[in-house]
Formats: C-alpha cells, structure tokens, sequence
C-alpha cells in the first residue's frame, strides 16, 4: 500500500528519524493530515516543520487551525515555565508553522499530489476534530482520529459515508468499556453539583479549557436556568473564555441542536458564567468552578484544590480520564485522606469527590458500530490498552469476520489492496450490457428475471492500452476476417400422414419447448427459430446436408446452427429424431 | 451533451438559467427570479398619499387614452399584488424530466419554490451549504416583505390575475407592455403568484447542501463538485465528472473578492468541456470599447502558467471595488454631515456586509453620531451566520476568524449600538432609537419591497439625503413612482463577474479541450487567436449539441475477475492477448467498473470459443483430422463462375459427415455429435478464435 508517507497525527514523543534517515522529510511525505488539537495529536507540529525542517503541505480543520496555536502556546508555557524543561519549539516557531497549514472543510476533497486524495468526515470528539480518508490509486483508508459515536450536548456524533475501504484504522481507547445512556450519568452529575451549592460548599471541576468544560458548563448553564439558581459559575483562565469566543463562530461544526438555536441565542453565550478571580478562593459562599489543566495535574486547579480540599463542605467533580500519577488519578483510584501535591506538600482531603464519567471517546459498540458500517477489508486498532484491544480484536474477528490488527509501536503491518485494471470500452460493448436479458420462467408463477451480464473480449496489445470489446467486433480490432464455424444437418421428420407443413412445425416446436425449457421458439411458414437453431423443410430431393441419401420420400428439416448453439442444436436434433 | 440556455439573464440579481443534457441526465441550472420586472407594479402606497392614489386609479378611460404618446407617470403602472416573473423558456420543460438541478448562487434559489411545488418535480438539488441558507433567507425575506402588499390588496381568489386584463390595451405604454409581455410577447405565462413560507420550506428540504469541495454522486454516475466563484459569498462554479469526461460550469466569478471567497481556478484546470456562462460583461458598457481586442494573447502563449495565473489575479480591479465601497461610504458621511439620511437599497450580501463594516469605521474615526439601521426581516440571522463560515470567505477574514476575531467587523457595532437591526419599519423598538440624519441599509433593490419605499417616500424631498442603488434601476421603471426626486442619487455598479479582456489568459491557463460560450460574448471579443480550444457558440433558447470529445471511456476490471481470465495467444501476432471476459458492469462515482457477476460462468478455459477468424486450409483440416483418428477426403468443388470458392471434405470414418469450407465459414454436416465436436476442435485448433 502506497500510504507510507502520511502522518495522521503528530503526538510529542515521536522519534522522527524513523520517518527518515536522512533527514528529508518532504521526500518522505506527501502531507502532514492533523486530526485534531489535542496535544498527543499536534503537539510536536511546529518542532517538525520549523526545528526539523518539514516543508510539505499540513491540513487540518478550520477549527483545529484556529484552536491549535493556542493549546500549543500553552503547552510550551506550561512545560517550560512551570516544569522547567527546555523547550522544543518557541513562540515564533508555533506561529511560523501555523502560517503553512492549510484548512480543510468538512468533505472537502482534496487532491494532494497526483496520487493522493484526502477528505476529512465529522469525528465529534472535539470541535473540529476529523477522520481522515485518504486514497492512493484504488486504495483506500480511513484513519478515524480520536472519535465519539455519540451526540453530546455541544457536539454531534461522528459521521461518514459508506466507502470502500482496504482498512480502517481506529482508535480504541474504550476497547472493551460500554456505556449505557449518558442521561443519568448528567443527573448524577447536577445533584452532586447542586447538593454541594446547596449546602453552601464549592464546586471545582478541573478541566481542560476546550471541550469538556464547554460540555459541562453547556449542562450546568441550562441546568441553572431551569432551577433558577444563583450561584456564580466561574471560568478560572483567559483561555476558557477565550475558547467560548471561538465556539461562537465555528457553529457549524457543533451539534445540530445548537446549530438550530445559535441564530436567535448563541449557546457559548453562557448566562451564569463569570470570570474567576484569584482573590475570590477565600471569598465566602458557594461557587462553581471550571479550573485548567485537568486532571489536577499542575497549576491553577491543583492550587485551588489545596484550599478547597480540606473543607468537607465542597466538591471535586472530575471529569473524564486522569492519567497515573496525577491527583486526578490519586483521587479517582480510592478515596485517599491525604494527597502528596508536589515537593511534598500534603493536603487532607475532606471534601466529596464526583467522577464524572463523561468521555469524549466511543465506547467498544462504537468502534463495532463504525467498523460494521464501513465493512472494511482489514481494521487496524491504535490507541488503548494492550488486552482490551486484544478482546475487542477478537470480537471484530469473530463477529464481523473481518482480519483485524493490533501492531505494536515500530511494527509494520502489511495489506494487500484493491487495484483495478483499466481498459476503454467500446460502445456497442457497453450498450450490450445495459440491454435487458429477460428470462421467463414458469414453474407455478410466471418468473421474469433480468440478469444483465456483461459479456466482452479483452484485447490486449503490447504498449497500448488495453480495450474491451463485443465479441462481434473483435475481428474487426484485429483487423481479420470473421470465419463463421457452423453445424448442419437435413434431418428426417416422419410427420403423421401428409399432414400440413405448417401443422407440423407447429407440431415440432411443442415437442421441443416440452424438452427442452427456457427457450423461446419462433415459427415462421415452413420455418423454426430457436436462438442461432435454425430449421426449415427441405424442398429439395437431394441435400448435401442429408447424410442417408437413402429415401428422398418423407419430410426433412434442414437444419443450420452455430457452435455458440452446439449443445442446444443437438438437444432439437434428438427432439426430433425421437419423435420419428 | 446539449446545452440549452434558456436565459441569459440580466445581471447579478438574475443570473443566466441553462438546461444540460449530459450522460442522459438532465441539468437544470439556476432557477432565478426577474425581481427587476415586478418596478411594472405600484409600491405600496403610504398613508398620505393613498387617496391620491385611488382617485388616479379611479379615471376613466377617456382619459387614459391621451397618455398615449407622452411620458409615463406613476398611474400607469399596475395596482394590485405584484406577481413575480420566473425564466420564460423554463415552462417549455417539463418538469418531471429534470433529474438535477443544480445551483450556483443565492440568487439563483429564488425561483425554486415554482419548480418544487410542481407534483411531478423529483429532481435532485445540489448546492452549497452558503447558498442554501442565504437563499433560503433571501426568499423568507422576500415573502415577508411582499406580505405588506396582501395586507393591502387584500387576498386575491380566482387564480386568474386580475392585473393582466387591461394590459394588452393601446394605452398601456409601450415600456410597460414589454415588461410584461417580453419582446416576443409571449411571457405572459412566466409571471407566477409568490410562493408561501411552506413552499420555501419544503423546497429547501428537497436541496442537498453540500461544503466546500464535497463531491456528490449522482446515480453513480456524475460527480459534482462545488468550487467557490468569488461572486457572493457561498457562489459556485460546478465541476461535473462523468464517464465520458469533466465539464465545468464557470458562472460569473470574482478573481479577488474581498469578502467572499476567492474563484478558485486551479480546480477547473484541464477539462474536456467548459461552459462559460459569465455574462456580466452585457451590463458594463465600458467593456465593449476597449473589449473587442484581447491585448495580450499573442505573447501569452509564450508566458508560463503561472505567470498567466498570476495577471489573472492582480489586485487592480479589487483595489478599484475598493474605492468605489469608500467612495460610498464618503458620500453617505458627506450627506450625513450636511443633515441628510442615506438610504441604500444594495442586496448583494457581500457588498452590503463590507459597506456596513466600512461605514462603521469610518463613523467611528470622525466625530460624527450617525446610527445606521439595518431593516430586514433575516437580518439578525443573516449577520449572525457570516461569521460562521470561514469556507466561503476571503483568506483575509479567514485568517481574522483563525486568530479569534469575528470575519466580518459588524458585531462589535452592533454591540456599542452604533448599528441597530430591526426586522421591519414597524417594530416596536425602531421608532424609540430612530433618529435623523441616519444610514439606512433596507432591501429590496427593486425599489417595490420592503422598508425602502416609505423611507423613499419620506425623503425623496430632501436634497440633502442620498439614495444609493443598484445600477440599471434608474433607467427602467425603479424610481418613477417616487419622481420627482431632489434627493442625491447614486448608482453603483460592482464588479460582478469575469473581465472580458481576461477571458483569453483564463482560457489558456484552464486549457479545456473546448469552450462553449455565449454569442454575446464571442461578438465582443475576439477569441480565434487561442488555438488550443476549439470555441462554440451558444445562444438564448437554442440546443447546442457538443460532440463527445473522449472517443471510449475507460472501464476499471476488478483484479479478482482478470486474474480470473483465460488468455488466448493468437497465431500470426504475438503482441496480442485476447480473453473473453464476463462480469458485471456497475457505474460507480462516476465510472465504469467490471466486477465479477452473480452467477458465475463455468470457469471460462474450459468454454470453447464462439468467434473465429482465418480461413481453413482443407489439406491442414484433412491432416489435423487424421490425428484424431477421423479419415476424411478432400473434393474440390467449383463454383459457377468457375471460382474455386466452396471446398468439401468427405469425411468417412468412423463415421459418415461432410465438411463445407470457403473464406467465409465452416459448416460442419454431420448427425454424430461426437464426430461434429471433434471435428471442431480441429477446426479450432487451426483457425484463431474466441
């Protein structure tokens, strides 16, 4: 397969000197595809184009185009100026390498080189997110990203055409988890949340500042609405505010639903939501807060955590996954008194702990969903623990008994893939095969079947392309004459008496329909046609198609019928040798 | 393929109407509206001048009949309801028969309800997600604006218009009659009631709404492709590909747009056919002078590709709209700052959002406190959607809604209040913030719809107020309702379409293997000097029949069902392979696929060939039939004419049968079916066959 020179993705730690030995990466690729703008998908980007000196086509979403720059600002500074590591690309560099991307909307076909197409389809996991299709000759792929079969309240599910696949390569962080429905899931959620406010404690939702926090705050702001609550909703960084302001005006690739309302009321115009001010984590009374980074890893939301942690009054709610060795993940895996935070700080946790278990990922019946839909030739899971993805490999295997993959990183899977000869056609070739073939068959009710068959020779000439022809013009291709190989034979028809010639060819063509079935006999004066069969009464006393020359008295049929017939003449001759 | 252009239209706000007959399908493209015909109707009158109205409605013929040669006044045109007139030639098809229509502009959806609510319509309707919404607001606004005029002529019962039946008389001018009746006198049939907000809306369930660049199938067999004109934002040229080949339709394009997005050339590149259909050159008389010689064709051949893209897209007519949009804005701020309002009645929606993002900042840079009202019933949503669809805009605003600023200025005005959005001239709201001088943007430009006609009426007195409009209103029947007129007037007349002077270079860079284009446009300008194309003409309700230009099309063999082929070598010529090949033909995107059938043959080596050629050499027959153990004789028969054309071979063992042979065929004489199928092996064996 001639897809080698494709990332789909470009995640932060990858080794880039497997792409290339040299160094010439341009060679190497024919294009950079992003998927969408999270970092474990676009993180290293700029380091390639601008460090390594990556100079083809990059395509991403308009969405992932305008959100990228930013989760990548953010990613340098918090790696360099709170964790203190060197870093891999500079400001200039993430605007520099943003300068050369070149967006992409949804479907859009795009012919990247003279081999290769690309198109992106609707992925949901965050906004702008895509899977990527992309066709090489007659070879196709689906690379689905990171993926949500499901609606959510911001974003829709995601959606592709059925195509013709050679492989599908999905991602399977969910390899074996199934969710039911996510509405008690959201009520769980609201009751924890307005318990705590109700009792007069805080709510910290540490989040990351685009995609679930929108989802959440979307769920809290209507949730606030309808019970007429009061407490303020906070957003802790420019960066979340920033976020809504972009979600505004990439409507078009969130859910239906609030593509619907955005005319009349924008639904990223939250109505409750208020910046949060660092002086107002002591302030008294109750409070939600939306807090970056998630999964309490570092920063804002972990040194609010300190404060608020200790107060049995408030509320964690953690949404999502949190990777090990995070607080998040502290939390999440037992109820801990006590937490390390970081240079062996502790802080007692007294406060309730909510897991929100609301994930942007499809689930293993979305991933048997989707790989059903597109019946591909081969699925390729990425992404996800090694024994879940096992099962769900085995599932696709039994199930959908489709071949089914789980390379390790560094391991090259090999396919065979669709190809296709090509050769013009000539038309009277085409417009035989679009002339009905009926066929009746009358066992106990009439049977009318049209089974159109192309039925053509294939000419091949040496340096020339290949052309399909009718078999009537084949000669005429090779520029030869046309030597008809045909049967005959006079044969002996003893009819009852002298009867009429007419009576008996009628008589003849009972016979034969009575043998022989599914065909059509025409009769015609002294004449019966059947296909290329051809027989009519001999006149004559002596015919050279007769082979006893013994008795010129009695009827014969002369009879005539190409080899095309060979089996079906013989067939009549036995019908009326029979009938003797 | 058949062309029909069944109108060539008349500018941007109707553009051309053609009907494309290609691979068996029929195209309808664009179905527009003539707004500029419904001036022939009265504007609603406003309250203090009804009386007067009626009363002149009221005279009686006597008096009518003295108009005759004189010029026109208001009383002539027609009271009552305006009907709406679609494309003549359209109604010569029926219906039922077109299976896709396609659509190129907002402008051109305005008439697509018509067709819809015809039962038998079943087309397929492709256009662009821009196109669709735009147009389906632009109709909501129409139908609202035009439900003021049933509000006062009450509802009209008889399906006959009432309106018609005086117009055939002597005294109806002449100007009027044209209108109505068209120059042949024959378009009384293309004037149709307007259609409800339930048409519109289940006309735009019908249209599939497609993004940027998507490619539609149709019926497996044509692959469409929208790519942006650069016209409006959401306008369209279509890429067709079919199994005999591509064709694009280039409608009116905008090399450098500054609001919409740019015409995207390059995707048109290298077509069998190309239907140029940009006839905006018919409404700039400036064109004609300087437009009959094509300045640099000669050393254009000569010039690189991209050196001719490149000129195709200099900056020189996008500076000069510019200038005209400031010369606009200026002249609004000189009116405003001498007390007057301005009133501009443009339509054309990218025009309209970048006067009101100019005239805000202009606003705001000097001192003075002008509001500026935008009056429309979509307005709101209209606005609100601009910003949301940074596919169809100019790089420039793209690149603005990348680093998370709106595409278009107008939101933060908005906000400060500096421009006011209001549905109608009667909401509730627009009476407490109105204040004069102002900037009123109100459609429609016919000068018949909607908030324009009062704020015309109210300050068609004041010398010191502006109306700008669209060019080539003034001249028909627009302004004479309000006449006289002491206010400023100001025509615009935008870019709206391809330069005639750089037809040659877009042809040479596009390279189509031929061009259809309209007689009007090869009248103005001279294209024989490009060799490479061959150019043919088209006009207004004539087929033009263009011969194929891809002689077979090509057919893709799935490898399962070649690597399933028996070859045959052939005899006398060892670069030849032949292979029956049986499947079944599919049409998929738009190509021809051969894959292995339903019921499979019985593996084809062993059927045996049922053509051949050659010619029988009896001595090699009788040879090749004494192997098999079959002894035979030859007998040379002579024909009449002496010829030696008809050979026999006796055959006599094992069993009796005769063997004809000639240069034409072989005819086997046997009643043993084993002797005849042996002896057709042999036969087999020497001739070549398949």
């Amino acid at each position: 397969m001639a897809i080698d020179c494709l990332i789909l993705g470009a995640g932060q730690e990858i080794d880039f000197s497997l792409l290339s030995k040299t160094g010439d990466f341009d060679k190497e690729l024919s294009c950079i595809i992003i998927t969408h703008f999270h970092m474990d998908h676009v993180g290293a980007l700029p380091y390639f184009t601008e460090v390594c000196g990556y100079n083809g086509p990059i395509y991403m979403s308009y969405p992932t185009k305008a959100l990228s720059p930013l989760m990548l600002e953010d990613y340098r500074r918090v790696m360099v100026d709170r964790r203190g590591e060197e870093e891999l690309f500079t400001t200039t560099h993430i605007a520099n390498c943003m300068k050369k991307v070149i967006a992409l909307d949804l479907k859009q076909t795009i012919q990247v080189d003279q081999d290769l197409q690309i198109r992106g389809y609707y992925a949901g996991h965050v906004i702008g997110a895509v899977m990527v299709y992309a066709k090489v000759g007659d070879a196709a792929i689906v690379y689905t990203g990171d993926y949500n079969m499901t609606t959510d309240r911001h974003l829709g599910a995601a959606k592709i055409e059925r195509l013709q696949l050679d492989l599908l390569i999905s991602e399977s962080t969910y390899a074996t988890t199934i969710r039911g429905s996510k509405y008690p899931r959201e009520r769980e959620f609201l009751q924890a949340v307005h318990k705590c406010v109700a009792g007069g404690g805080k709510a910290l939702i540490p989040s990351f500042a685009l995609g679930r926090a929108q989802e959440l705050c979307m769920l809290l702001d209507d949730y606030w609405e309808r019970m007429n609550i009061k407490v303020p909703i906070y957003f802790s960084s420019g960066l979340t505010i920033q976020a809504n302001m972009y979600y505004k005006m990439l409507i078009s690739w969130t859910s239906q639903n609030v593509k619907e309302k955005h005319a009349t009321h924008n639904p990223f115009d939250f109505k409750n939501v208020k910046d949060f001010d660092r002086s107002l984590i002591h302030a008294p009374g109750p409070c939600v807060l939306f807090a970056t980074p998630g999964m309490l890893c570092a920063g804002f939301s972990l040194e609010v955590f300190k404060h608020w942690a200790p107060s049995p009054l408030n509320l964690v709610a953690l949404p999502g996954y949190s990777v090990a060795g995070t607080v998040g993940h502290k939390l999440m895996s037992g109820k801990p008194t006590t937490v390390d935070l970081y240079n062996g700080t502790k802080v007692d946790v007294r406060c309730k702990i909510h897991q929100v278990a609301f994930s942007p990922h499809t689930d293993a019946k979305g991933i048997m969903d989707l790989t059903k839909f597109l019946s591909p030739k081969n699925v390729v899971l990425v992404h996800g623990e090694k024994p879940s993805m096992m099962s769900l490999k085995d599932k696709i295997t039994s199930e959908l008994n489709i071949p089914c993959f789980v390379p390790a990183n560094g391991e090259t899977v090999s396919f065979t893939s669709t190809t296709f000869i090509k050769a013009t056609a000539s038309d009277t070739f085409l417009k035989s095969c679009s002339s009905p073939n009926f066929k009746f068959s009358n066992s106990t009710q009439l049977h009318v079947t049209d089974q159109r068959t192309a039925d053509g020779v294939l000419v091949v000439e040496k340096n020339k392309k290949s052309k399909i022809v009718h078999q009537d013009e084949v000669s005429e291709v090779l520029n030869e004459k046309n030597h008809e190989v045909s049967l005959a034979y006079c044969c002996p028809v003893k009819g009852k008496g002298e009867s009429e010639d007419v009576d008996l060819i009628k008589e003849l063509s009972e016979k034969i329909t009575e043998t022989v079935s599914g065909t059509q006999i025409h009769e015609s004066g002294n004449c019966l046609q059947v296909g290329s069969f051809k027989g009519t009464l001999c006149l004559k006393d002596k015919c050279v198609h007769r082979s006893e020359i013994s008795s010129s008295e009695g009827v014969f049929l002369c009879c005539n019928w190409s080899v095309a017939d060979l089996e079906l003449g013989w067939k009549i001759i036995n019908v009326i040798k029979q009938n003797l | 393929m058949k062309l029909t252009c069944l109108s060539k239209g008349d500018g941007f706000q109707y553009p051309p109407c053609h009907i494309l007959n290609l691979c068996g399908f029929r195209i309808l493209i664009d179905c527009p509206l003539d707004l500029l015909a419904i001036t022939i109707f009265s504007p609603v009158p406003c309250d203090v001048e009804a009386s007067e109205y009626s009363s002149l409605d009221a005279q009686n013929p006597v008096q009518k009949k003295q108009k005759l040669e004189r010029e026109m006044t208001p009383a002539d045109l027609v009271c009552a309801e305006p009907w709406y007139k679609t494309v003549k030639a359209l109604h010569l098809w029926e219906v039922s028969l077109i299976d896709v229509v396609l659509i190129s502009n907002p402008m051109g959806v305005l008439g697509l309800p018509f067709l819809t609510q015809n039962p038998g319509f079943c087309a397929k309707i492709y256009m662009t997600e821009a196109t669709a919404k735009i147009g389906q607001l632009m109709m909501e606004d129409l139908v609202s604006m035009h439900m003021e005029f049933r509000g006062f002529y009450g509802p009209e019962d008889s399906s006959f218009p009432g309106w018609m039946k005086n117009l055939d008389r002597e005294e109806v001018p002449a100007l009027l009659k044209k209108v109505v009746f068209g120059e042949s006198g024959d378009d009384l049939g293309s004037w149709m009631r307007l259609y409800s907000l339930d048409d519109i809306k289940s006309c735009m369930k019908k249209v599939q709404a497609v993004n940027y660049a998507e490619e539609v199938c149709y019926n497996g067999t044509l692959v469409m492709k929208a790519l942006s004109s650069g016209l409006d934002i959401g306008a369209c040229n279509w890429l067709i590909n079919g199994p005999h080949g591509s064709l694009s339709y280039v409608s009116d394009s905008i090399f450098v747009s500054h609001h919409a997005k740019s015409f995207d050339f390059h995707g048109l590149k290298g077509n069998d056919v190309m239907i140029y259909s940009d006839f905006s050159c018919l409404q700039s008389t400036e064109l004609t002078e300087n437009g009959c010689n094509s300045p640099d064709t000669a050393t254009n051949s000569e010039k690189k590709d991209e050196n001719l893209a490149a000129s195709l897209l200099d900056t020189e007519e996008s500076l000069e709209e510019l200038e005209k949009l400031a010369f606009v804005c200026s002249c609004a701020a000189e009116s405003a700052d001498a007390g007057g309002s301005t009133l501009i009645t443009i339509t054309q929606i990218g025009i309209v959002l970048q006067l009101l993002e100019l005239m805000s900042n202009s606003l705001e840079s000097s001192s003075l406190k002008v509001p500026i009202f935008v009056i429309s019933s979509v307005a709101e949503e209209l606005l609100a959607y601009t910003n949301t669809i940074p596919e169809w805009l100019c790089k420039q605003r793209q690149e603005k809604l990348i680093s998370g600023e709106p595409s278009f200025g107008h939101l933060k005005f908005i906000k400060d209040k500096k421009i006011h959005l209001f549905p109608a001239i009667h909401s509730p709201n627009l009476i407490t913030s109105w204040q004069e001088p102002c900037i009123v943007f109100a459609p429609h430009s016919s000068l018949r719809l909607g908030p324009s006609v009062q704020l015309l009426q109210r300050w068609r007195g004041d010398p010191k107020s502006l109306l700008v409009l669209e060019d080539g209103l003034s001249s028909g029947l627009g302004l004479l309702p309000f006449r006289p007129i002491a206010m400023k007037i100001l025509q615009c007349s935008f870019l709206s379409g391809i330069r005639l002077q750089k037809l040659p270079t877009l042809l040479s860079v596009l390279q189509p293997k031929r061009v259809l284009v309209p007689d009007v446009v090869n009248q103005r300008i001279n294209l024989t000097e490009i060799k490479t194309n061959s150019i043919l003409k088209y006009s207004e309700n004539k087929t033009l029949r263009v011969p194929r230009i891809t002689a077979n099309p090509d057919v893709e063999i799935m490898a399962e069902l070649a690597s399933k082929l028996s070859w045959r070598k052939l005899r006398q010529r060892e670069n030849f392979g032949i292979a029956r090949l049986k499947g079944e033909l599919l049409m998929k995107d738009g190509k021809y696929r051969l894959v292995s059938g339903l019921e499979q043959e019985e593996s084809s080596g062993k059927a045996r060939p049922l053509r051949h050629w050659g010619s029988v050499a009896p001595e090699t027959l009788v040879d090749a039939l004494l192997k098999m153990g079959i002894t035979g004789s030859v007998e040379h028969s002579t024909g009449e004419d002496g010829s030696e054309d008809n050979r026999i071979i006796h055959v006599t063992n094992p069993s009796s049968g005769l063997i004809e042979t000639s240069e034409m065929g072989t005819t086997i004489i046997t009643d043993d079916e084993n002797i005849a199928s042996q002896i057709f092996q042999a036969i087999d064996g020497i001739l070549d066959g398949i």
